[in-house]
Protein backbone atom coordinates (compact mmCIF):
# COMPACT_ATOMS: atom_id res chain seq x y z
CA UNK A 1 0.00 0.00 0.00
CA UNK A 2 1.16 3.54 -0.62
CA UNK A 3 2.28 5.51 2.39
CA UNK A 4 3.94 2.59 4.10
CA UNK A 5 7.36 4.17 3.77
CA UNK A 6 8.60 5.95 6.85
CA UNK A 7 9.75 8.86 4.71
CA UNK A 8 7.21 11.02 2.89
CA UNK A 9 7.16 10.85 -0.90
CA UNK A 10 9.26 13.77 -2.17
CA UNK A 11 7.58 15.58 -5.07
CA UNK A 12 8.87 18.71 -6.82
CA UNK A 13 6.70 21.24 -8.61
CA UNK A 14 8.68 22.96 -11.34
CA UNK A 15 7.85 26.56 -12.11
CA UNK A 16 7.33 26.03 -15.82
CA UNK A 17 6.85 22.36 -16.48
CA UNK A 18 6.14 18.94 -15.04
CA UNK A 19 5.69 17.56 -11.57
CA UNK A 20 8.72 15.46 -10.61
CA UNK A 21 7.84 12.38 -8.60
CA UNK A 22 9.97 9.44 -7.51
CA UNK A 23 9.20 6.30 -9.47
CA UNK A 24 8.10 3.71 -10.10
CA UNK A 25 4.56 5.04 -10.38
CA UNK A 26 1.16 3.95 -11.61
CA UNK A 27 -1.04 6.77 -12.87
CA UNK A 28 -4.77 6.18 -13.26
CA UNK A 29 -6.16 8.29 -16.08
CA UNK A 30 -9.71 9.71 -16.16
CA UNK A 31 -10.87 6.88 -18.44
CA UNK A 32 -9.63 4.30 -15.95
CA UNK A 33 -6.58 3.19 -17.89
CA UNK A 34 -3.36 2.89 -15.90
CA UNK A 35 -0.02 4.20 -17.12
CA UNK A 36 3.11 2.77 -15.51
CA UNK A 37 6.61 4.25 -15.37
CA UNK A 38 9.52 2.52 -13.68
CA UNK A 39 11.99 5.43 -13.90
CA UNK A 40 13.63 6.48 -10.65
CA UNK A 41 12.26 9.98 -11.30
CA UNK A 42 9.13 10.51 -13.36
CA UNK A 43 8.07 13.83 -14.95
CA UNK A 44 4.27 14.16 -14.93
CA UNK A 45 2.82 16.56 -17.49
CA UNK A 46 0.88 19.47 -15.98
CA UNK A 47 0.30 21.55 -19.13
CA UNK A 48 -1.78 18.80 -20.81
CA UNK A 49 -0.06 19.42 -24.13
CA UNK A 50 2.14 16.32 -23.99
CA UNK A 51 1.81 13.79 -26.79
CA UNK A 52 2.80 11.07 -24.31
CA UNK A 53 0.49 12.19 -21.51
CA UNK A 54 0.63 11.67 -18.51
CA UNK A 55 4.42 11.90 -19.00
CA UNK A 56 6.14 15.18 -19.88
CA UNK A 57 7.53 15.50 -23.43
CA UNK A 58 8.68 19.16 -23.05
CA UNK A 59 5.64 20.47 -24.97
CA UNK A 60 5.22 23.10 -22.21
CA UNK A 61 8.20 25.01 -23.59
CA UNK A 62 7.82 28.52 -24.85
CA UNK A 63 7.76 28.69 -28.64
CA UNK A 64 9.29 31.45 -30.71
CA UNK A 65 9.60 32.23 -34.41
CA UNK A 66 13.37 32.28 -34.22
CA UNK A 67 15.18 30.23 -31.63
CA UNK A 68 18.31 32.04 -30.54
CA UNK A 69 20.17 28.80 -30.37
CA UNK A 70 19.60 25.15 -30.92
CA UNK A 71 21.76 22.13 -31.37
CA UNK A 72 21.43 18.71 -32.83
CA UNK A 73 20.87 15.88 -30.40
CA UNK B 1 19.06 -7.82 -28.04
CA UNK B 2 21.92 -6.89 -30.37
CA UNK B 3 25.16 -7.68 -28.58
CA UNK B 4 27.75 -4.92 -28.55
CA UNK B 5 30.62 -6.56 -30.35
CA UNK B 6 33.85 -6.57 -28.37
CA UNK B 7 35.47 -3.13 -28.34
CA UNK B 8 38.98 -2.08 -29.38
CA UNK B 9 38.60 -1.23 -33.06
CA UNK B 10 41.58 -1.09 -35.41
CA UNK B 11 43.61 2.13 -35.28
CA UNK B 12 42.21 4.73 -37.70
CA UNK B 13 43.67 5.74 -41.05
CA UNK B 14 45.71 8.94 -40.50
CA UNK B 15 44.48 12.19 -42.04
CA UNK B 16 47.69 14.23 -41.88
CA UNK B 17 51.03 14.53 -40.08
CA UNK B 18 49.63 14.88 -36.53
CA UNK B 19 47.28 11.92 -36.67
CA UNK B 20 49.90 9.90 -38.53
CA UNK B 21 52.49 10.54 -35.80
CA UNK B 22 49.97 9.70 -33.06
CA UNK B 23 48.85 6.43 -34.65
CA UNK B 24 52.48 5.44 -35.26
CA UNK B 25 53.44 6.23 -31.66
CA UNK B 26 50.42 4.33 -30.31
CA UNK B 27 51.06 1.20 -32.36
CA UNK B 28 54.88 1.19 -32.12
CA UNK B 29 55.32 2.54 -28.60
CA UNK B 30 58.04 4.88 -29.90
CA UNK B 31 57.26 8.51 -29.17
CA UNK B 32 60.41 10.11 -30.63
CA UNK B 33 58.62 11.22 -33.81
CA UNK B 34 55.77 13.10 -32.13
CA UNK B 35 55.08 16.58 -33.53
CA UNK B 36 56.36 19.76 -31.89
CA UNK B 37 54.05 22.38 -30.33
CA UNK B 38 54.87 24.63 -33.33
CA UNK B 39 53.55 21.98 -35.72
CA UNK B 40 50.32 21.84 -33.70
CA UNK B 41 49.98 25.63 -33.87
CA UNK B 42 50.10 25.47 -37.67
CA UNK B 43 47.23 22.94 -37.82
CA UNK B 44 43.52 23.80 -38.22
CA UNK B 45 42.03 23.32 -34.73
CA UNK B 46 38.75 22.01 -36.19
CA UNK B 47 40.33 20.06 -39.05
CA UNK B 48 40.47 16.33 -39.69
CA UNK B 49 44.13 15.91 -38.75
CA UNK B 50 44.03 17.54 -35.32
CA UNK B 51 40.61 16.17 -34.40
CA UNK B 52 41.58 12.61 -35.34
CA UNK B 53 44.90 12.90 -33.44
CA UNK B 54 43.00 14.06 -30.35
CA UNK B 55 40.29 11.43 -30.80
CA UNK B 56 42.92 8.68 -31.04
CA UNK B 57 44.58 9.82 -27.82
CA UNK B 58 41.25 10.05 -25.99
CA UNK B 59 40.25 6.61 -27.22
CA UNK B 60 43.02 5.18 -25.02
CA UNK B 61 40.87 6.19 -22.00
CA UNK B 62 37.88 4.22 -23.31
CA UNK B 63 38.58 0.91 -25.12
CA UNK B 64 41.79 1.76 -26.98
CA UNK B 65 42.69 0.33 -30.36
CA UNK B 66 43.42 -3.27 -31.29
CA UNK B 67 47.14 -3.94 -31.06
CA UNK B 68 47.88 -0.88 -28.90
CA UNK B 69 49.39 -1.49 -25.46
CA UNK B 70 46.81 -0.30 -22.87
CA UNK B 71 49.64 1.35 -20.91
CA UNK B 72 49.89 3.99 -23.67
CA UNK B 73 46.92 5.61 -21.88
CA UNK B 74 49.33 7.18 -19.37
CA UNK B 75 52.40 7.65 -21.58
CA UNK B 76 53.77 11.06 -20.50
CA UNK B 77 54.92 11.99 -24.04
CA UNK B 78 51.46 11.27 -25.45
CA UNK B 79 49.81 13.16 -22.59
CA UNK B 80 52.08 16.13 -23.27
CA UNK B 81 51.09 16.16 -26.93
CA UNK B 82 47.45 15.72 -25.95
CA UNK B 83 47.67 18.83 -23.77
CA UNK B 84 49.07 20.84 -26.70
CA UNK B 85 46.26 19.64 -28.98
CA UNK B 86 43.70 20.46 -26.30
CA UNK B 87 45.09 23.98 -25.88
CA UNK B 88 44.81 24.55 -29.63
CA UNK B 89 41.21 23.23 -29.70
CA UNK B 90 40.08 25.10 -26.57
CA UNK B 91 41.80 28.29 -27.74
CA UNK B 92 39.80 28.20 -30.96
CA UNK B 93 36.55 27.47 -29.12
CA UNK B 94 37.17 30.27 -26.65
CA UNK B 95 37.62 32.61 -29.61
CA UNK B 96 34.64 31.38 -31.61
CA UNK B 97 32.06 30.93 -28.86
CA UNK B 98 30.33 34.25 -28.46
CA UNK B 99 32.54 37.11 -29.51
CA UNK B 100 35.96 38.43 -28.54
CA UNK B 101 36.51 35.42 -26.36
CA UNK B 102 33.58 36.36 -24.13
CA UNK B 103 30.51 34.17 -23.72
CA UNK B 104 27.22 35.23 -25.33
CA UNK B 105 25.29 34.66 -22.14
CA UNK B 106 26.15 36.23 -18.81
CA UNK B 107 24.58 33.51 -16.70
CA UNK B 108 23.65 29.86 -16.82
CA UNK B 109 19.97 30.79 -16.63
CA UNK B 110 20.26 32.95 -19.75
CA UNK B 111 22.24 30.30 -21.62
CA UNK B 112 19.69 27.59 -20.77
CA UNK B 113 16.68 29.82 -21.41
CA UNK B 114 17.94 30.26 -24.97
CA UNK B 115 17.92 26.47 -25.41
CA UNK B 116 14.51 26.07 -23.77
CA UNK B 117 12.68 27.97 -26.50
CA UNK B 118 11.31 25.80 -29.26
CA UNK B 119 11.27 27.22 -32.77
CA UNK B 120 7.74 27.48 -34.17
CA UNK B 121 8.92 26.31 -37.57
CA UNK B 122 11.98 24.84 -39.21
CA UNK B 123 14.45 27.68 -39.72
CA UNK B 124 16.64 25.57 -41.99
CA UNK B 125 19.44 25.02 -39.47
CA UNK B 126 18.11 22.03 -37.55
CA UNK B 127 19.13 18.48 -38.42
CA UNK B 128 16.14 16.92 -36.65
CA UNK B 129 13.65 19.19 -38.45
CA UNK B 130 15.28 18.30 -41.77
CA UNK B 131 15.22 14.56 -41.13
CA UNK B 132 11.66 14.70 -39.80
CA UNK B 133 10.38 16.24 -43.03
CA UNK B 134 12.81 15.24 -45.77
CA UNK B 135 15.05 12.52 -44.35
CA UNK B 136 15.50 9.45 -46.50
CA UNK B 137 16.73 6.13 -45.16
CA UNK B 138 20.22 6.70 -46.57
CA UNK B 139 20.44 10.01 -44.70
CA UNK B 140 19.20 8.45 -41.48
CA UNK B 141 21.84 5.78 -42.01
CA UNK B 142 24.54 8.45 -42.55
CA UNK B 143 23.39 10.25 -39.44
CA UNK B 144 23.34 7.12 -37.26
CA UNK B 145 26.76 5.93 -38.52
CA UNK B 146 28.33 9.25 -37.67
CA UNK B 147 26.51 9.70 -34.37
CA UNK B 148 27.50 6.16 -33.34
CA UNK B 149 30.86 7.57 -32.21
CA UNK B 150 28.90 9.59 -29.68
CA UNK B 151 26.04 7.26 -28.77
CA UNK B 152 28.13 4.10 -28.34
CA UNK B 153 29.97 6.07 -25.62
CA UNK B 154 26.71 7.52 -24.31
CA UNK B 155 27.13 8.83 -20.75
CA UNK B 156 30.60 7.27 -20.37
CA UNK B 157 32.68 10.49 -20.19
CA UNK B 158 29.98 12.03 -18.02
CA UNK B 159 30.65 9.37 -15.40
CA UNK B 160 34.15 10.83 -14.94
CA UNK B 161 32.66 13.94 -13.36
CA UNK B 162 30.93 12.04 -10.53
CA UNK B 163 33.90 12.04 -8.08
CA UNK B 164 34.24 15.80 -8.70
CA UNK B 165 30.71 16.57 -7.52
CA UNK B 166 29.07 16.28 -4.15
CA UNK B 167 25.67 16.66 -2.50
CA UNK B 168 22.71 17.42 -4.75
CA UNK B 169 24.89 17.67 -7.85
CA UNK B 170 26.32 14.19 -7.32
CA UNK B 171 22.96 12.59 -6.43
CA UNK B 172 21.29 14.19 -9.47
CA UNK B 173 24.09 13.20 -11.84
CA UNK B 174 24.02 9.60 -10.65
CA UNK B 175 20.21 9.45 -10.96
CA UNK B 176 20.53 10.42 -14.65
CA UNK B 177 23.49 8.12 -15.20
CA UNK B 178 21.55 5.20 -13.70
CA UNK B 179 18.88 5.71 -16.36
CA UNK B 180 21.47 6.11 -19.16
CA UNK B 181 23.13 2.87 -18.09
CA UNK B 182 19.90 0.89 -18.17
CA UNK B 183 18.68 1.25 -14.55
CA UNK B 184 20.18 -2.11 -13.64
CA UNK B 185 19.21 -3.87 -16.87
CA UNK B 186 21.99 -4.44 -19.40
CA UNK B 187 19.52 -4.62 -22.28
CA UNK B 188 18.31 -1.08 -21.53
CA UNK B 189 21.73 0.63 -21.57
CA UNK B 190 21.24 3.53 -23.98
CA UNK B 191 24.38 2.64 -25.94
CA UNK B 192 22.84 -0.82 -26.45
CA UNK B 193 19.55 0.72 -27.61
CA UNK B 194 21.57 2.72 -30.12
CA UNK B 195 23.33 -0.41 -31.39
CA UNK B 196 19.86 -1.88 -31.97
CA UNK B 197 18.86 1.23 -33.91
CA UNK B 198 21.99 0.77 -36.03
CA UNK B 199 21.10 -2.86 -36.69
CA UNK B 200 17.61 -1.79 -37.86
CA UNK B 201 19.30 0.57 -40.32
CA UNK B 202 21.59 -2.16 -41.60
CA UNK B 203 24.70 -0.60 -40.05
CA UNK B 204 27.66 -2.32 -38.45
CA UNK B 205 27.20 -2.10 -34.66
CA UNK B 206 30.86 -2.71 -33.81
CA UNK B 207 32.21 -0.04 -31.46
CA UNK B 208 34.32 2.46 -33.40
CA UNK B 209 33.50 0.94 -36.79
CA UNK B 210 32.66 4.31 -38.36
CA UNK B 211 35.66 6.25 -37.06
CA UNK B 212 37.33 6.40 -40.48
CA UNK B 213 34.02 7.47 -42.04
CA UNK B 214 33.37 10.33 -39.61
CA UNK B 215 34.30 13.87 -40.65
CA UNK B 216 36.15 16.24 -38.30
CA UNK B 217 32.92 17.97 -37.30
CA UNK B 218 31.60 14.71 -35.83
CA UNK B 219 34.90 13.88 -34.10
CA UNK B 220 34.97 17.33 -32.50
CA UNK B 221 31.62 16.81 -30.74
CA UNK B 222 32.95 13.61 -29.14
CA UNK B 223 36.34 15.15 -28.35
CA UNK B 224 34.64 17.98 -26.50
CA UNK B 225 32.89 15.65 -24.07
CA UNK B 226 36.03 13.55 -23.60
CA UNK B 227 38.06 16.67 -22.86
CA UNK B 228 35.54 18.06 -20.38
CA UNK B 229 35.11 14.65 -18.76
CA UNK B 230 38.80 13.91 -18.31
CA UNK B 231 39.75 17.22 -16.70
CA UNK B 232 38.61 18.12 -13.20
CA UNK B 233 39.21 21.76 -14.04
CA UNK B 234 36.44 21.49 -16.65
CA UNK B 235 33.83 19.92 -14.32
CA UNK B 236 31.57 22.94 -14.71
CA UNK B 237 31.88 22.79 -18.50
CA UNK B 238 31.12 19.05 -18.49
CA UNK B 239 27.94 19.70 -16.53
CA UNK B 240 27.03 22.53 -18.94
CA UNK B 241 27.68 20.24 -21.90
CA UNK B 242 25.48 17.56 -20.37
CA UNK B 243 22.67 20.03 -19.66
CA UNK B 244 22.84 21.27 -23.23
CA UNK B 245 22.52 17.73 -24.61
CA UNK B 246 19.66 16.81 -22.29
CA UNK B 247 17.72 20.05 -22.85
CA UNK B 248 17.85 19.80 -26.65
CA UNK B 249 17.38 16.05 -26.84
CA UNK B 250 13.69 15.54 -26.03
CA UNK B 251 12.16 17.67 -28.83
CA UNK B 252 14.88 16.60 -31.28
CA UNK B 253 14.20 12.97 -30.42
CA UNK B 254 10.47 13.44 -31.10
CA UNK B 255 11.29 14.63 -34.63
CA UNK B 256 13.83 11.86 -35.19
CA UNK B 257 11.34 9.23 -33.99
CA UNK B 258 8.91 10.60 -36.60
CA UNK B 259 11.63 10.36 -39.25
CA UNK B 260 12.28 6.72 -38.31
CA UNK B 261 8.55 5.95 -38.37
CA UNK B 262 7.95 7.70 -41.70
CA UNK B 263 10.81 5.86 -43.42
CA UNK B 264 9.94 2.49 -41.86
CA UNK B 265 13.42 2.27 -40.35
CA UNK B 266 12.31 -0.37 -37.86
CA UNK B 267 11.01 -0.76 -34.30
CA UNK B 268 14.37 -0.46 -32.51
CA UNK B 269 15.30 2.63 -34.52
CA UNK B 270 12.03 4.24 -33.48
CA UNK B 271 12.31 3.04 -29.89
CA UNK B 272 15.70 4.67 -29.34
CA UNK B 273 14.23 8.09 -30.01
CA UNK B 274 10.81 7.60 -28.38
CA UNK B 275 12.65 6.45 -25.24
CA UNK B 276 14.70 9.66 -25.34
CA UNK B 277 11.61 11.87 -25.68
CA UNK B 278 10.41 10.68 -22.29
CA UNK B 279 13.75 10.02 -20.57
CA UNK B 280 15.35 13.31 -21.48
CA UNK B 281 12.30 15.33 -20.41
CA UNK B 282 13.16 13.98 -16.94
CA UNK B 283 16.94 14.24 -17.31
CA UNK B 284 16.70 17.85 -18.38
CA UNK B 285 14.88 18.74 -15.15
CA UNK B 286 17.34 16.80 -12.99
CA UNK B 287 20.40 18.28 -14.67
CA UNK B 288 19.12 21.84 -14.48
CA UNK B 289 17.67 21.70 -10.98
CA UNK B 290 19.88 19.26 -9.13
CA UNK B 291 23.19 19.00 -10.99
CA UNK B 292 23.69 22.61 -12.08
CA UNK B 293 21.70 24.03 -9.17
CA UNK B 294 23.66 21.91 -6.70
CA UNK B 295 27.04 22.60 -8.28
CA UNK B 296 26.53 26.36 -8.38
CA UNK B 297 25.25 26.45 -4.81
CA UNK B 298 28.45 24.63 -3.87
CA UNK B 299 30.87 26.37 -6.21
CA UNK B 300 29.46 29.64 -7.58
CA UNK B 301 32.81 30.43 -9.22
CA UNK B 302 32.36 27.77 -11.90
CA UNK B 303 29.26 29.43 -13.41
CA UNK B 304 31.23 30.86 -16.34
CA UNK B 305 32.61 27.38 -17.07
CA UNK B 306 29.07 25.96 -17.13
CA UNK B 307 28.10 28.69 -19.61
CA UNK B 308 31.20 27.89 -21.70
CA UNK B 309 30.27 24.20 -21.73
CA UNK B 310 26.78 25.04 -22.98
CA UNK B 311 28.02 27.47 -25.64
CA UNK B 312 30.93 25.30 -26.84
CA UNK B 313 28.49 22.39 -27.29
CA UNK B 314 26.17 24.65 -29.29
CA UNK B 315 29.04 25.90 -31.45
CA UNK B 316 30.24 22.39 -32.39
CA UNK B 317 26.66 21.16 -32.92
CA UNK B 318 26.07 24.05 -35.32
CA UNK B 319 29.23 23.22 -37.26
CA UNK B 320 28.13 19.59 -37.57
CA UNK B 321 24.58 20.60 -38.52
CA UNK B 322 25.87 22.93 -41.24
CA UNK B 323 27.99 20.15 -42.73
CA UNK B 324 25.14 17.61 -42.61
CA UNK B 325 22.51 19.90 -44.11
CA UNK B 326 24.85 21.21 -46.81
CA UNK B 327 25.89 17.78 -48.02
CA UNK B 328 22.38 16.34 -47.87
CA UNK B 329 20.94 19.26 -49.83
CA UNK B 330 23.58 18.53 -52.47
CA UNK B 331 22.41 14.91 -52.41
CA UNK B 332 25.79 13.66 -51.21
CA UNK B 333 26.78 11.41 -48.32
CA UNK B 334 28.41 13.06 -45.34
CA UNK B 335 30.56 10.01 -44.63
CA UNK B 336 34.19 9.98 -45.75
CA UNK B 337 33.76 6.37 -46.78
CA UNK B 338 30.38 4.88 -47.65
CA UNK B 339 28.78 2.51 -45.17
CA UNK B 340 27.96 -0.99 -46.24
CA UNK B 341 24.54 -0.22 -47.65
CA UNK B 342 22.40 -3.33 -47.74
CA UNK B 343 19.65 -3.49 -50.37
CA UNK B 344 16.57 -1.79 -49.02
CA UNK B 345 13.57 -4.03 -48.68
Amino acid sequence: MPGTSERPCRIALTDDGPLLVPGPVEVTLPDGTVAVSTRCVVALCTCRRSAIYPWCDTSHRRRACHAEEGGSP
Amino acid sequence: MTPLTPPAPAPPLPRGPLSSAVVTALTSGHTAGLPSPEAVTRTDPYGDDLQLALYSLYEQHYWGFAGVDPRREWDPCLLELRATLEDRFMGALRRDVGGDGRPVHGSVREALDALLVEPVRDDGTSVSHYLQRHGELRQLRDYAALRSLYHLKEADPHAWVIPRLRGRAKAGMVAVAYDEFGAGRAEDIHAVLFAELMADLGLNTTYGHYLDAAPAEALATVNLMSLFGLHRVWRGALVGHFASVEVTSSPDSRRLAQAMRRTGAGPAAERFYTEHVEADAVHEQLVRREVIGGLLADEPDVESDVVFGIEATGELDRRLATLLLTTWRQDRSVLRTSPEAPPLS
